[in-house]
């Protein structure tokens, strides 16, 4: 029985987080492998997805051309035609992409692998896929918006400018100014409609009933949104059509004769407005009346007590605290008022008078224009780069704040 | 680390087979591949339109079944006769192409459906006769997805296309084989001349035409032409004369109606009048230049057609016969252009032949009944009888010699016969197709209207020229011009559509 004090024995040293500063030389070639895979699997959806292969419809691994005389598993990879087919593809595809992601992800994050690694493994496949799907379409963009268009529809040789210059006339001048009119007119209105609203309905007690309201436009697709207005904004009827629309009857019930509501400029750019607003308003009144009930208290009690009451409580407190939220909210709804074309397309019959710079480029890009359709395209993206940059200004702001 | 870019491989190989459109539905397999049509316009569902354009405008819908008709006593043709191979073909496919029994010949087309499986009862004589069998595809994806299959190069042995813009774009992919001789030889036969050129392309022909419809056709009430004393006009002039009487008779009620929305394809039918008028003001030869834009759209004698029609469609006192005032032929939809007729509110609608499946009910369609229709009548004796057709067009993507004989087959007047037998709402323009063998009034009408000596035919403009113009512009700046703009513009925008190379 030794009455030693214990000597501290070598045990095993506690665990700590392997430190990632030193690069570990024995497996560098880690790295450019990583790499290598990542650019492989994108590389591979790109070339596969291009419809041409090759002449004789042989495949990179298989052969298309041939008639899979396999078990129903073969066809079922291989040659899927039935639904059920086609969702076991999707199934063992979707295992597949999380098996090998799962696989990058763990051998980078081994211990003994190199910064470079990491990084190549964790950022890689969003490069990639951010340079495949964004990047290379936006470059191949401004070049067609240059190109002249051949007979098969496909952009060839330079034009210069002639595709821009292509909408500065008097015949395509509308679409410009209806852009201009629904950038404007959609996040103003419907953010002066959902802040009232949202003042309005704050701590009454169906507050959320009422909110829900007023909300739901914005959980229906554009759309769908769009084809229910195109009945309330039915055409008229001269004779025995009946009338169905329920903007006529409104229109008529106060002494008006019927309208033809989605033609005559700019009453039809006007309507189409409205249903934008209609949407837009839900979203607009849930951020505000959120921003609202965070305005401190004790500034209001303060205010209060300095006499401050109604509007002008609400014009000095209120407005300043929410002004980053409000700011955000206008820039947010006058992008997406920039890149509606769904309303257009339903409600707008294809008319130029109805157009916007959307709508425009939906529809010139439907029928082999891809150089006019870049030129849009390329305005579409100049008009919008200063509001989100000051978009973005405006949300870090906000964040500041808080 | 080999084994990873392995198992990456796969996935990537599965992934491709099941979302990408890289022509997986070979010729081998039944039913639609997965078709990832990117170009499709969110479907508006106000509009009960075609699916998509280019059904719209080549004018294939599928009719499956016509309302039921009372038996109308027939005038036989009197060329069918001298035109009929019944004795003959069978022979001649054995003398010409024997040794071809159990070999397959695979068909990939659009017709879907009952059309569809119609056109396949039509053929079983071909078997019957030589042994070899037909495997019959249809897909109604099927314009974007024959492009696909023939440039990877295994589309099948035959494409029914129903546009010559689209057969330009196959040829272009150097897939499509020239038809043999016997094949042109049985077009030069039996069709009128201008559908041998829509089945060539850079002065070789390829494709022998298939199935037709007739566009030059104004639908109207026989009951109600009756009970007003109204003839059925014969020539332009008394069909205007007939317009003014109508819109002068009775308390408000107008001539005409009209409707082009169509979802994406909005405006396509008021490219049919424009070409109607074209072919019966400027004639034949001015149409065919203006299709290859050698007469361009601001060339006067188009300015003068579109006057023409404007004189009609953006008159108030013509238009809108029961829907409403001229702009609202923009947001009628083409399907219910022509229902007013119904109703008794209109008297003429210019509609093809397929129109008459949009009407509502069982209508008697007859000479004499509730709907029926007339020829659009000439402006003169100098250019013929202007007939605008659309059809198919027969594209073999082999020679071998099974397929060439079947493309043989299915350019005789035994099969025209056979296909109209089995299917009531398929006609050919093969001019030995034997009335007795039409059983749909309107189609007896249209077989009638292609088959007479004076006829001119003339394909569907707008399908001749390159998309751009004929599926993108053209309807766009129709549409604009039906809403206010005024013809010059119109037509200088279309001109500055027209690809440049």
């Amino acid at each position: 029985m030794s009455t030693t004090t214990p000597t501290r024995t070598e045990g095993p040293p506690p665990a700590t987080m392997p430190e990632r500063n030193r690069p570990d030389k024995t497996i560098g070639w880690l790295t450019p492998v990583v790499w290598f895979v990542v650019a492989f699997i994108v590389g591979f959806i790109v070339y596969s997805g291009s419809s041409s292969t090759s002449s004789d419809g042989k495949g990179f691994l298989y052969n298309t051309g041939q008639a899979f005389t396999h078990g129903w598993v073969a066809r079922t990879l291989f040659d899927p035609t039935t639904a059920i087919q086609k969702i076991v593809v999707m199934i063992v595809v979707i295992a597949l992409f999380v098996a090998v992601m799962g696989l990058i992800l763990w051998l980078v994050d081994h211990r003994r692998v190199p910064n470079g690694t990491v990084v190549a493994g964790f950022l890689g496949p969003v490069v990639i896929a951010l340079a495949g799907g964004l990047l290379y379409p936006a470059v191949r963009t401004i070049i067609a918006s240059f190109q002249k268009v051949n007979g098969a529809g496909d952009s060839s040789g330079w034009t210069g400018f002639t595709n821009y210059t292509h909408f500065f006339n008097a015949a395509n001048a509308p679409i410009f100014y209806n852009t201009i009119a629904w950038i404007f007119l959609v996040p103003i209105f419907a953010t002066a409609f959902g802040l009232v609203y949202a003042v309005l309905v704050d701590r009454i007690r169906l507050e959320a009933a009422a909110k829900a309201l007023v909300f739901l436009p914005t959980a229906i697709s554009l759309v769908a949104a769009a084809v229910m207005w195109r009945y309330i904004y039915y055409q008229p009827s001269d004779q025995g059509h009946g009338q169905v629309g329920l903007g006529n009857a409104l229109f008529t019930a106060f002494g008006g004769t019927p309208q033809n509501w989605l033609i005559k400029s700019p009453v039809s750019t006007l309507a189409m407005i409205v249903v934008m607003i209609w949407i837009q308003a839900g979203l607009a009144m849930t951020l505000l009346s959120a921003a609202i009930k965070a305005v401190p208290d004790d500034i209001v009690e303060a205010a209060q007590i300095d006499g401050a009451t109604g509007i002008r409580l609400f014009r000095s407190i209120t407005i300043p605290t929410i002004r980053p939220t409000l700011v955000v909210v206008i820039t947010t709804i006058a992008i997406s008022s920039l890149k509606t074309f769904d309303l257009v397309l339903v409600l707008g019959n294809g008319i130029t008078k109805n157009d916007i710079l959307a709508s425009a480029f939906y529809s010139n890009n439907a029928s082999s224009q891809p150089g006019l359709a870049g030129a849009l395209a390329v305005m579409i993206f100049i008009i919008v780069s200063p509001v989100i940059v000051f978009n973005v200004r405006q949300m870090k702001k906000a964040d500041a704040n808080r | 680390m080999a084994t990873i870019a392995g198992i990456g491989a796969v996935a990537l190989v599965l992934s491709a087979c099941s979302s990408s459109s890289s022509a997986s539905a070979g010729a081998s397999t039944s039913g639609s591949s997965a078709a990832s049509s990117s170009a499709a316009a969110p479907s508006s569902a106000a509009s009960a339109a075609p699916s998509s354009a280019s059904v719209a405008t080549s004018g294939s819908p599928a009719t499956s079944g016509s309302p039921a008709t009372s038996g109308v006593s027939t005038s036989g043709s009197g060329n069918a006769t001298a035109l009929s191979d019944d004795a003959t073909y069978c022979p001649y496919l054995k003398a010409t192409w024997p040794n071809i029994s159990g070999k397959q010949i695979t068909v990939y087309a659009g017709i879907t459906g009952d059309e569809g499986k119609q056109l396949e009862s039509s053929w079983a004589d071909f078997t019957a006769c030589t042994g070899a069998t037909v495997k019959y595809t249809s897909d109604k994806n099927f314009e974007q997805q024959i492009v696909v299959q023939a440039k990877s190069g295994n589309a099948a042995n035959l494409a029914f296309v129903p546009q010559p813009g689209l057969l330009a774009t196959l040829v272009a992919t150097g897939k499509v084989v020239a038809a043999p001789a016997a094949v042109a030889a049985n077009v030069d036969k039996y069709w009128d001349k201008g559908w041998k050129t829509y089945g060539t392309i850079g002065g070789k022909f390829y494709a022998a035409p298939l199935g037709a419809n007739v566009k030059s056709l104004v639908w109207y009430s026989p009951k109600m032409f009756a009970a007003k004393g109204y003839q059925v006009p014969t020539t332009w002039d008394q069909m205007i004369a007939l317009s003014d009487k109508i819109a002068a008779d009775s308390s408000g009620v107008k001539p005409w109606c009209a409707g082009v929305e169509s979802g994406s394809a909005t405006g396509w039918t008021a490219t049919d009048w424009l070409e109607e008028v074209v072919l019966r003001q400027a004639g034949p030869d001015v149409y065919d230049q203006w299709v290859a834009h050698k007469v361009k759209f601001s060339d006067p004698q188009i300015a003068k057609a579109l006057a023409t029609v404007a004189s009609i469609w953006k008159n108030p006192k013509y238009v809108n016969a029961g829907i409403g005032d001229v702009a609202s032929i923009a947001t009628t939809a083409f399907a219910d252009g022509g229902l007013p007729i119904q109703s008794g509110k209109c008297y003429m609608h210019q509609q093809a032949s397929f129109y008459e499946t949009n009407f509502k009910g069982t209508p008697v369609v007859s000479p004499t009944g509730d709907i029926y229709a007339f020829y659009e009548p000439t402006m003169g004796d100098t250019f013929g009888k202007p007939v605008e057709v659309a059809g198919e067009f027969v594209a073999a993507f082999s020679s071998n010699p099974e397929v060439q004989a079947f493309q043989w087959y299915l350019t005789t007047s035994h099969w025209a016969n056979n296909q109209s037998k089995n299917s009531k709402s398929r006609i050919s323009a093969n001019k030995g197709l034997d009335i007795k063998n039409v059983a749909d009034p309107i189609n007896k009408l249209s077989v009638t209207i292609l088959q007479d000596p004076k006829a001119v035919s003339r394909f569907d403009a707008s399908d001749l020229m390159p998309a751009a113009v004929g599926s993108g512009a053209e309807w766009k700046q129709l549409t604009n011009w039906i809403t206010g703009q005024d013809d010059a513009s119109v037509l200088s925008q279309i001109d500055a559509a027209w690809p440049t190379s």
